[in-house]
């Protein structure tokens, strides 16, 4: 068993609850082959960067799968032939994410602000992630600065 | 001469204690090392270690192939 990480986009035209389906049977796939789907993410409809098959929006979602290959091999087989998919990628993952991903915390913050949403965990892990780097930005500027001036004077 | 005025050492966002982690869904991140045209911005420019630009690039092509950022920038 590995870890998988999946995404596929979803043609704009199908409402959310057809998209709800689709996932479903996907991973319906992965649980009779014996694999385990950690976590699904839907991700709302986007705009793409670029236009896929005509379509200028469509509906992304993320699954975290723990999954024997042929799983994912027979879920990717059913992706190509279903026409509601625009574009799959599966990725092999060291570790799965346990809070939500990236593009979930950014609309979390971005929109409404705290709604305890999957609390305290997720929070703490944001503020974590930015504030660090934020600092060590700043310190790694000094340092550039201190050594632009150290060359100056040389 | 010249080239002691332009020096200027700057260490990769990537690596150390508190780094951020290389993810092709932080779109917001990954545009941080794009040109204006949306081309991979050379890791001379932003200083980032090569393992971790080979690693980046590989996250900008995997976002880019699910249309979070484009291609190009027209």
């Amino acid at each position: 068993m590995a870890f998988y990480e999946s995404v596929f986009i979803a043609r704009q035209d199908i409402a959310a609850p057809q998209v709800e389906t689709l996932t479903d049977t996907f991973s319906k796939i992965i649980e009779n082959e014996g694999g385990a789907v950690k976590k699904t993410e839907y991700w709302g409809l986007r705009s793409l960067a670029y236009r896929i098959k005509k379509n200028r929006k469509g509906h992304y979602v993320l699954m975290n799968l723990d999954t024997p290959a042929s799983a994912v091999v027979e879920m990717e087989r059913q992706m190509r032939i279903n026409e509601d998919v625009l574009r799959y990628m599966t990725v092999r993952v060291e570790e799965l994410e346990e809070e939500s991903s990236v593009i979930m915390r950014h609309r979390n913050n971005d929109d409404r602000p705290r709604r305890g949403f999957k609390d305290d965990g997720e929070d703490d892990g944001t503020k974590d992630l930015e504030k660090p780097a934020a600092e060590a930005e700043e310190s790694s500027e000094a340092d550039a600065s201190s050594a632009d001036s150290e060359k100056g004077e040389s | 001469m010249g080239r002691s005025f332009f020096r200027r050492r700057k260490s990769c966002p990537f690596s150390g204690p508190n780094a951020q982690v290389i993810d092709y869904k932080d779109v917001k991140l990954l545009g941080r090392f794009l040109s204006e045209r949306g081309k991979i911005v050379p890791s001379r420019i932003t200083a980032v270690s090569n393992k971790k630009q080979r690693e980046l690039a590989r996250a900008i092509k995997r976002a880019r192939f699910l249309g979070l950022i484009p291609y190009v920038i027209k």
